[in-house]
């Protein structure tokens, strides 16, 4: 699987009340969600961003609240590939659970600027850098686990369970992801 | 062989005989977390196509995070949220203004030594205090639990603090807790368990243990625990006892073999190994703690209270899961006494509990913050995620016992949010500007 966009570049310890403020957490329905993706980091993320963008940041991505819209926004948004160099590791469990993949590579964060090309090919565990001049970069990152990766596949921690309990026929009133 | 606490407590809850570091577990928790949540979670829980949740009683669910309900939207979330307690028979329920869910669970001691709690809240790390395995989750998580009671969790590696020394008049656990994540950083325990230890652990009182745990989400960690002792041990041993006799008194079963796990509670708490192998160990004497603040935008963007002295406030919050307890409004008092919030100040009062609110009542303690012209506020989380109850204006500045202070925190994006213990918060309060209570 090869996942290509465009780069949003971001610091260190962003925060998931930056990424999806608290104030919506229990008032703001699913579909609307991603229209505040990122809106106290980046007011020009929600408007601009396309389908498999890539949000590229520093370290410890997520950090802060527990609250699963954070990774969800971003998904419904059309991204499913984070770059950082480290990530919160309650974000990273609710990214894996929503089908975002969480990528480490601390060179390739360095290397990228607002507005490059970054690929990510998940079959070598390489991304490739295009600049906006044309150079082109690679970076390998480590591997995710078989269990992270089951749950990613199945998109979900919901859908792999549906296909695990047998219920996978039940209506979903499911959130709709942009570019599905 | 030498095994951490959370090598310990994750192979417990696999029900393994060992579990190492790294190693990805399929735990059962204990217990499982929810708060307001419950209803947005239900809905995903109701998408897996499984009618009843299957371990009803592993549940602990209140109401917490913006109540009494202040718009018809939350007020549906709330209503959703008691349909599911009904329906789904859920015993352990905390009503709207019972308090924050950390501190329920602790008066009522539903969470034990030992035992593994998981939420979705990410202060759920706040069970260490207790000698519990405590992590946040996310809500998709906590409804595949309720389908199935398992979930993979990978076993931390362990950052070990050991403390020794008391802390001094004036200094407290938060201040320790702000210097600490000052010094290391906000991803300085990112993914670990964080042990505490050491000869310090026993001089803090149970309250001020309570802070330690519950700061470690704002420095990564997946858990954090203090050994238990005998003063937890009876704490817990009282409040088991007490909730038995009001469920019997309410008419319904009491707590299943109260008896046996009130005599079993040493047994079934675990302990770290002291030769267990561990990524590093940081050494803090207590003594030298002294007042801190944390400044906008981050945990560990850290100074003593000296160096941010004279900073204007237009309002101070002593309340949370963090600081919102009997010992921080004693701390509070102390300095308040005699004297008037500033002109152009608010001091909000919101206590953790109504159990702590009944308490205050009854020492005049309440009449005491009223004198001094302070607000006070429902227990429950209040203004700390920005819901409701004291959301501060664009351009102004709040000083606040909580634990977090990321821009857009308490609701509005355009202010800021300083970070300290309950006697600078009321320092601060007095004087309209960052305070040292040595001072005022």
């Amino acid at each position: 699987m090869q996942i290509t966009g465009q780069v949003w570049k971001y610091g260190d310890d962003v925060n998931t009340d930056v990424i999806f403020p608290g104030k919506y957490t229990y008032t703001l329905q699913p579909a609307e969600f991603a229209k505040h993706a990122l809106e106290d980091l980046d007011p020009t993320f929600a408007g601009a961003v396309k389908v498999d963008d890539i949000i590229v940041a520093g370290r410890n991505f997520g950090c802060g609240s527990s609250r699963e819209q954070a990774a969800v926004c971003i998904r419904q948004s059309g991204v499913r590939v984070i770059v950082a160099k480290s990530f919160g590791r309650i974000f990273f469990r609710n990214c894996v659970n929503n089908g975002v993949l969480p990528l480490v590579s601390a060179d390739a964060v360095d290397a990228a600027e607002k507005g490059d090309t970054l690929s990510a090919d998940l079959d070598t565990g390489t991304l490739t850098l295009t600049d906006a001049q044309g150079a082109v970069r690679t970076f390998p990152f480590p591997p995710l686990s078989p269990s992270v990766m089951a749950i990613i596949e199945a998109g979900g921690l919901i859908r792999m369970l549906r296909r695990k309990l047998g219920t996978e026929h039940l209506p979903m009133p499911e959130i709709k992801f942009a570019g599905e | 062989m030498a095994r951490t606490f959370a090598e310990k407590a994750l192979a417990r809850a696999a029900g393994l005989a060992d579990a190492r570091v790294g190693q990805i577990v399929d735990a059962r928790p204990d217990c499982v977390l929810s708060h307001d949540n419950t209803a947005p979670i239900w809905k995903t829980f109701k998408q897996l196509g499984v009618d009843k949740v299957r371990y009803p009683e592993r549940l602990r669910i209140t109401l917490d995070h913006a109540v009494p309900a202040p718009t018809t939207q939350h007020a549906q979330n709330h209503a959703e949220v008691r349909r599911f307690v009904a329906e789904q028979g859920v015993r352990h329920f905390w009503e709207a203004g019972r308090g924050i869910c950390h501190q329920v669970l602790s008066e009522e001691a539903a969470v034990l030594p030992g035992q593994t709690i998981v939420g979705s809240d990410s202060h759920t790390t706040h069970y260490g205090w207790l000698g519990a395995f405590g992590a946040g989750i996310g809500r998709s998580e906590v409804a595949a639990l309720w389908a199935t009671g398992e979930l993979w969790m990978r076993v931390p590696e362990t950052l070990r603090i050991t403390l020794t020394g008391h802390l001094r008049p004036g200094a407290t656990a938060k201040d320790f807790c702000l210097k600490m994540i000052g010094d290391l950083g906000q991803d300085g325990g990112l993914y670990a368990s964080i042990e505490f230890g050491g000869p310090g652990v026993a001089g803090l009182s149970l309250e001020s243990r309570m802070v330690l745990p519950n700061m470690m989400a704002e420095f990564g960690a997946k858990n954090a625990y203090l050994p238990p002792d005998a003063a937890v041990f009876d704490y817990l041993r009282a409040r088991l006892l007490a909730r038995d006799a009001r469920w019997r008194a309410e008419g319904g079963p009491g707590i299943a073999g109260v008896d046996a796990l009130c005599t079993t509670l040493e047994e079934i708490a675990l302990y770290p190994d002291p030769d267990a192998a561990v990524l590093a160990e940081h050494v803090y004497d207590l003594r030298a703690i002294e007042p801190m603040v944390a400044r906008p935008h981050r945990v560990d963007n850290v100074q003593p209270v000296s160096a941010v002295k004279g900073t204007p406030i237009q309002q101070a919050f002593l309340g949370t899961c963090t600081n919102g307890r009997l010992e921080d409004f004693e701390a509070a008092l102390a300095v308040l006494r005699g004297r008037r919030v500033a002109r152009g100040t608010r001091l909000l009062v919101i206590p953790a509990s109504s159990e702590v609110l009944a308490e205050a009542m009854r020492r005049g303690w309440i009449n005491d913050f009223i004198d001094a012209g302070a607000v006070i506020g429902v227990p429950g989380c209040g203004p700390c995620m920005g819901n409701h109850m004291g959301v501060p204006a664009i351009g102004e500045a709040t000083i606040s016992t909580a634990n977090r202070n990321f821009r857009g925190r308490m609701g509005t994006r355009d202010s800021d949010i300083y970070l300290a213990s309950p006697a600078v918060v009321a320092a601060s309060a007095i004087a309209g500007a960052i305070a040292d209570p040595a001072d005022v």
